[in-house]
């Protein structure tokens, strides 16, 4: 049974100092999401989502509890460790797109492989499947500043996907798209998460994206509140 | 990331600020440039210096007059007119480590020739000078012995003089006037060469030393100083203890008592000009240096900006995987990528610096291959020293919080 978890969380806390006060922003978080799910988190600012976020994906460890991914305990591995997790199993998605200015779609998208010593010829190849999987062909060497906010979305998923990881974590990442182009977004996740079998991890506020996930995890003050199947 | 790969980075984020990436390296391209410029200022000097000596004979020795520190003060060549042409009879006899020796009697004088006038130093010197100085000459004649004894008056003249007197002129049996007396010219010697600004060794003019001392000094008795070489440059010490011991006698000093003579040879001198130019390189150099420092620190306050203008392509970077010292590397490579540019730029403005020093200010200057590794070093340390605090600074940074900076 635990095997076939993707991700197991047991009850993860997650307590920040700030100045002389604590701030308890996760208050034991369990959950397991399988290998290949569509999950939607969500919950009201404050709620605890984006720290969960982070520590799911390998960017913060939590103060207590343990966390599997893979089977593996992640929570108390070193940060020179945990990038290298984020590099070969999670791939990020953000509300803002986080590409690097002045830099062409393809170099962006290549990125993740840089770090995994892939020889160049076989990064190029990569990075331009992974632009044509999300419909940016012909666009690769567009710089970051002369692509639409949709495509630089698409090209930030083609970073995310390059490296074949197991799990893709998107923050939000319809919030700064109008409703047509942020439809678009959440249908190449459903793509991937259906053709390619990736776990796809979803922090939205927004109902009407939420109701494609197979599941929803409804936080509120650092806690699971409700849970929901498809 | 391998190294090509960060190389090629760190390339390109320079190119991105050109104007900036030039200005930074200007600080370490003028650095190095000024380094290795002022280096071959030094390196020409010593490198003059140990020409001038080595065409004047290792094996040379001189005596003067006057003891060698009287009081704690060094006294100056001829304090004390005390040596004899006796005393050089007796060292060419006695000692047998040395070959020649040629009194010498130094004064100026003007010297006339037609309606030419010209100052010069003039030399009272024994027949083997040339020998001793390892000199040619180049026309004519040196006097010999025989004219040395008689007195004659007979003058060869350094090249310098008779470029000034004869301008081209064969000046070989010609009179000219030393101090209203006339001599007959006889030779000429090759042209020495000035040597880093010193007095140029062509402008004099050599006579026999018993007719400077009866006619132009008036001491029949006396020499200034006295010329030797030894058999052999091996020798030269040898020829020292010969030499102190023989004036000793002749000068009849106690045992203990100070000498009233020093004597020194080529050796020991080109030693004290070896040691003041290379002061003189290790003066420029650290002063130049200070504006290779003052680089490295434009190095390093650029990176820091740099750094923190790029917090959040650092949280990218750390969020696809990124290691610390992923990080480190990248912003290291940078940092020496445009201290070694600097550098390199810098090697070719002090090549052409030195080669315009030499111009202008017509030294002799030196840029060693030593010099341009020692530079190229210096500046890739700078890079690699002044780099290493922002490259820290931007790896230890927070992925969350670098991710949200705006």
């Amino acid at each position: 049974m635990e095997n076939n978890n993707l991700i197991q969380l047991e009850n993860i806390k997650k307590i920040y100092k700030v100045g002389e006060t604590q701030v308890n922003a996760l208050k034991g978080v369990s959950s397991a999401i399988k290998g290949g799910d569509f999950v939607a988190i969500m919950g009201p600012s404050g709620s605890g989502k984006s720290t969960l976020m982070n520590i799911i994906g390998c960017l913060d460890r939590p103060t207590e509890g343990k966390y599997l991914l893979e089977g593996e305990e992640v929570s108390t591995l070193d940060k020179n460790k945990l990038a290298r997790i984020r590099n070969k199993k999670i791939g990020f998605v953000f509300q803002t797109f986080n590409l690097l200015a002045r830099t062409t779609a393809l170099e962006n998208t290549e990125l993740p492989l840089m770090y995994s010593n892939v020889p160049r010829k076989k990064t190029r190849d990569l990075a331009y499947k992974a632009l044509s999987l999300v419909g940016l062909e012909g666009r690769e060497l567009h710089r970051t500043n002369q692509l639409s906010g949709g495509e630089q979305q698409r090209a930030a998923i083609a970073r995310a996907l390059v490296n074949n990881p197991s799990l893709i974590l998107a923050d939000e990442p319809t919030g700064n798209l109008d409703t047509k182009t942020g439809k678009e977004i959440i249908d190449i996740f459903k793509k991937l998460n259906e053709g390619k079998h990736i776990t796809v991890i979803l922090v939205t506020h927004e109902q009407e994206i939420a109701q494609i996930a197979h599941r929803r995890i409804h936080l509120r003050d650092g806690q699971i509140i409700k849970e929901e199947h498809a | 990331m391998n190294i090509m790969r960060t190389i090629r980075v760190a390339l390109r984020a320079l190119s991105r600020n050109k104007m900036r990436s030039f200005l930074t390296a200007l600080g370490i391209i003028i650095g190095v440039g000024a380094v290795i410029a002022m280096v071959s200022i030094g390196q020409g000097a010593k490198s003059n210096v140990e020409k001038r000596f080595e065409s004047m004979g290792t094996n040379l020795l001189f005596v003067h007059a006057g003891s060698r520190s009287f009081r704690g003060r060094h006294g100056g060549g001829g304090t004390y007119q005390n040596l004899t042409p006796n005393d050089a009879k007796a060292i060419l006899e006695r000692a047998d480590a040395v070959e020649y020796v040629s009194p010498n009697v130094s004064t100026r004088a003007q010297v006339i020739y037609g309606n030419k006038n010209w100052n010069t130093s003039i030399q009272g010197a024994g027949e083997n000078y040339t020998k001793i100085r390892n000199w040619r000459v180049e026309e004519g004649i040196f006097f010999d012995e025989q004219m040395v004894k008689s007195g004659q008056k007979v003058a060869v003249l350094g090249s310098e003089v008779s470029e000034n007197l004869f301008e081209g002129a064969d000046p070989i049996g010609q009179i000219i006037r030393i101090k209203k007396i006339p001599f007959s010219v006889i030779g000429v010697l090759e042209t020495k060469g000035e040597a880093g600004g010193w007095h140029s060794r062509d402008d004099m003019i050599v006579i026999p030393y018993t007719t400077a001392q009866r006619r132009l000094v008036g001491r029949p008795d006396r020499v200034s100083s006295i010329d030797i070489s030894a058999v052999s440059a091996a020798k030269t010490a040898e020829a020292t203890e010969q030499i102190e011991e023989i004036l000793r006698i002749q000068h009849k000093i106690a045992p203990g008592a100070e000498d009233d003579f020093h004597v020194r040879n080529m050796a020991d001198v080109a030693e004290s000009f070896a040691e003041s130019t290379k002061t003189l390189t290790f003066l420029l150099g650290g002063i130049a240096s200070v504006s290779l420092l003052v680089g490295g620190i434009g190095i390093m306050n650029i990176m820091l900006v740099s750094v923190t203008e790029r917090i959040r392509e650092i949280g990218i970077r750390m969020s696809v995987g990124a290691r610390e010292r992923d990080i480190l590397f990248q912003f290291l490579a940078e940092a020496i990528v445009l201290s070694l540019l600097g550098g390199i730029l810098g090697i070719i403005l002090g090549i052409g610096g030195s080669r315009l020093i030499a111009r202008i200010a017509g030294w002799q200057t030196l840029v060693s291959m030593g010099s341009i590794a020692l530079a190229f070093l210096f500046a890739g340390s700078v890079g690699v020293f002044f780099g290493f605090y922002p490259a820290r600074k931007a790896s230890k940074l927070d992925p969350i919080e670098a991710l949200r900076y705006e």
